[in-house]
């Protein structure tokens, strides 16, 4: 009877100071504690800081033990041009629901709103950032997950402005539902394998929506990339699968929907390229699937410069591009087969959906194009037309074996 | 009661209506304007797309438009020379006698080509679709043209009393703009290609109103394309509106200075 007395005291004791433990620390410009650090200093871990609305000037808020810090109402953080605002070096922190203001610009140390330091399980979601150098910096750190934050940055050049989302040799992390803006690169990873990157919204950054060097096995999908400066660069990395992202608007002389450099053994699948001045530009990347994606009103559909075999094109639609396919070289080791092609005259006799001639996506034009750049205002004259059809007849300058053997005569759905 | 005469301002229009009702009772106007009418719904009916249907068009317009405005043009003038010659000897202006009939020939072209190639896309929900402003601007670059090439010919048949070398010219002139002018400078391009090109380009496009229609009809087309190229006045003139007002400039001075020319020369012509 006592033993069960006693067991009874012990776990009344047990539940009261697990109750203790789990009572959340409140920061309030009008409570006791009235500052981030201060909270964080107080609490122990596992703690919960609950952060009410207003705003705290605070800049190098260190992180050090596994915390959840909740913004009520997008609580203020104003770091006022400082340096560093959070920063994170425990395992198990989640930072939720805060807006971040006014990260330090440096020639030298790369501030960011929020930096994760060799750390595990983290969660940044919620998050508002405005006036930033870089946003959420990613820095050896695994099995995180970067959710439904909004990065409004207001980048003028390149040499001072920062990236939004920056994953460097980290591995496992899952970033979605983001809005990033008006940074220099939306996303950029180095050296991250396995990452994740879903439904973000990448639009109006300097340089590229969505960087890639050195990363293995990731995988996009979902995205859109709109109006960057040279739309999204994936460079230098194997195995990626990029499947149903949104390539638009990506105006300009160095500018393209995706520029593949270097990247073998990807899968491109069902993404949409439209109206960008080339929508894919590849140099030497090999074995790349590319299956029902669609290519539309873009200057170049597909540009390839340099080695790049045994690339293969299928059930992909071109449709009113001002190429649709440009090469620079006389060998094609890669396979164009069974694509739709808005430009395509031939018929269909046997009536089976696939056009009964050949269609030879590279224009003679486009190699002229390639090497006298100012003869593009002579796109769609009848001059070239008459030069192409003869082309088209009797190939000379571009590699003869280049044709789509089973065109389609409807698109792809 | 004595007849009021007729102010020169009416006795043009006088001229013009005359000009464009005999066009109509001759039937080439219908026969313009049906081809027209058949190739829009032609053209919708098999692509059922209207970006689609709007790129051939393009390659119609910029081609047949001019063709068809260059021979009708010098066709109607040799017709109507002794009508013309009968005018001469009544107390007209001569400006009102040339004008009236140029703008006759040239407004039923316009009208057969903006009726024949409009009510078929309409028809086709054209106003529903976000292509209603490049259509527009096809069928306005479409008048310029026949504008210029009819006034074109007609200079070509005031300059030339034989026939049969005004037609050849007005042919070769055709020829000339719409597919010679562009090997040369293509040409011009490969061999110069070491050199910065791209005012020169800019400006031999200029010079032809059919490239420059085609320049006007690419800017809204193809402006993905021809951004791609590097070159500073190239990206003054194509990503700005610049190219737009500059080409739309050289349309109407392409139409005005050879009216000019017109006036001029039938001032002083000894008929």
């Amino acid at each position: 009877m006592i033993r069960y007395q006693s067991l009874l005291n012990f776990t009344f004791l047990l539940f009261f100071t697990v109750h203790l433990w789990a009572k959340p620390i409140v920061v309030c410009e009008s409570c006791k504690v009235k500052s981030i650090s201060e909270g964080i200093e107080r609490a122990i871990d596992f703690d919960t800081l609950i952060v009410k609305k207003g705003t705290y000037k605070e800049y190098n808020i260190i992180i050090n033990k596994p915390l959840t810090l909740i913004g009520e109402g997008y609580p203020k953080i104003d770091g006022e041009d400082k340096g560093e605002i959070i920063r994170i070096v425990s395992d198990n922190v989640t930072v939720d629901g805060f807006f971040i203001i006014n990260v330090g610009t440096s020639y030298t140390t790369d501030y960011a709103a929020i930096r994760v330091v060799k750390s595990e399980n983290f969660l940044i979601q919620n998050i508002v950032l405005e006036k930033l150098f870089f946003g959420i910096y990613l820095e050896k750190s695994n099995h995180g997950k970067v959710y439904h934050n909004k990065i409004i940055g207001d980048a003028k050049d390149e040499y001072n402005s920062g990236n939004g989302i920056q994953l460097w040799y980290s591995h496992h992390v899952e970033v979605s539902k983001n809005i990033i803006q008006g940074a220099r690169d939306g996303i950029y990873l180095e050296f991250s394998d396995d990452i994740e990157i879903h439904d973000n919204k990448s639009t109006d950054n300097l340089r590229y929506g969505l960087h890639f060097m050195f990363s293995d096995d990731d995988v996009y999908t979902n995205n859109v990339f709109e109006n960057n400066g040279a739309g999204v660069a994936v460079m230098f990395s194997k195995r990626i699968v990029m499947k149903g992202n949104t390539f638009r608007k990506n105006w300009g002389t160095a500018a393209f929907g995706m520029l593949l450099k270097e990247i073998n053994d990807a899968e491109i699948i069902e993404n949409t390229f439209e109206e960008n001045t080339v929508g894919i530009h590849i140099e030497g990347s090999n074995r790349i699937t590319y299956k029902g994606n669609n290519f539309i009103k873009n200057g170049w559909g597909i540009k390839v410069l340099g080695a790049c075999y045994t690339n293969r094109f299928s059930g992909n639609n071109f449709l009113y591009n001002s190429f649709d396919i440009s090469y620079d070289s006389k060998l094609n080791d890669n396979v164009f087969d069974g694509n739709y092609w808005s430009d395509y005259t031939g018929y269909d006799l046997d009536n089976n959906g696939i056009g009964d001639v050949p269609y030879r996506p590279v224009k003679l034009f486009s190699y002229i194009v390639n090497k006298t750049p100012e003869a593009i205002v002579l796109l769609r004259s009848l001059f070239m037309d008459i030069i192409d059809f003869s082309e088209k007849v009797s190939p000379v300058f571009t590699p003869d074996n280049l044709l789509d053997i089973n065109p389609l005569m409807t698109q792809v759905q | 009661m004595p007849l009021r005469p007729l102010q020169p301002n009416q006795l043009m229009l006088k001229i013009l209506k005359y000009s464009f009702y005999d066009l109509i009772r001759s039937r080439w106007s219908y026969v313009y304007f049906l081809f027209y009418l058949l190739l829009g719904f032609v053209l919708l009916f098999l692509n059922n797309d209207v970006s689609k249907a709007i790129i051939t068009l393009m390659n119609v317009i910029i081609i047949l438009v001019p063709l068809i405005s260059t021979i009708f043009g010098i066709m109607y003038f040799y017709n109507s020379k002794e009508f013309t010659e009968l005018l001469l000897a009544q107390p007209v202006k001569r400006s009102s006698i040339f004008l009236g009939q140029y703008l006759g020939v040239a407004g039923s072209l316009t009208l057969s080509l903006v009726l024949g190639l409009g009510i078929p896309f309409v028809l086709y929900g054209l106003f529903k679709s976000d292509a209603i402003f490049d259509f527009t601007l096809l069928l306005v670059t479409g008048a310029f043209l026949t504008l210029i090439f009819t006034v074109l010919s007609f200079n070509i048949a005031l300059s030339n009393e034989n026939k049969i070398k005004g037609f050849g010219y007005a042919v070769l002139l055709w020829l000339f703009l719409a597919v010679i002018y562009d090997g040369l400078f293509l040409m011009s391009l490969i061999i110069f290609k070491e050199y910065p090109l791209d005012g020169f380009s800019l400006g031999a496009t200029m010079f032809n109103p059919i490239d420059l229609s085609r320049t006007l009809i690419l800017l809204k087309l193809d402006i993905s394309a021809l951004l791609g190229y590097t070159g500073a006045v190239f990206k003054k003139f194509f990503g700005t509106d610049q190219g737009f007002f500059v080409s739309m400039f050289m349309l109407v001075l392409w139409t005005v200075l050879p009216i000019w020319r017109l006036i001029y020369i039938s001032k002083k012509k000894d008929f």
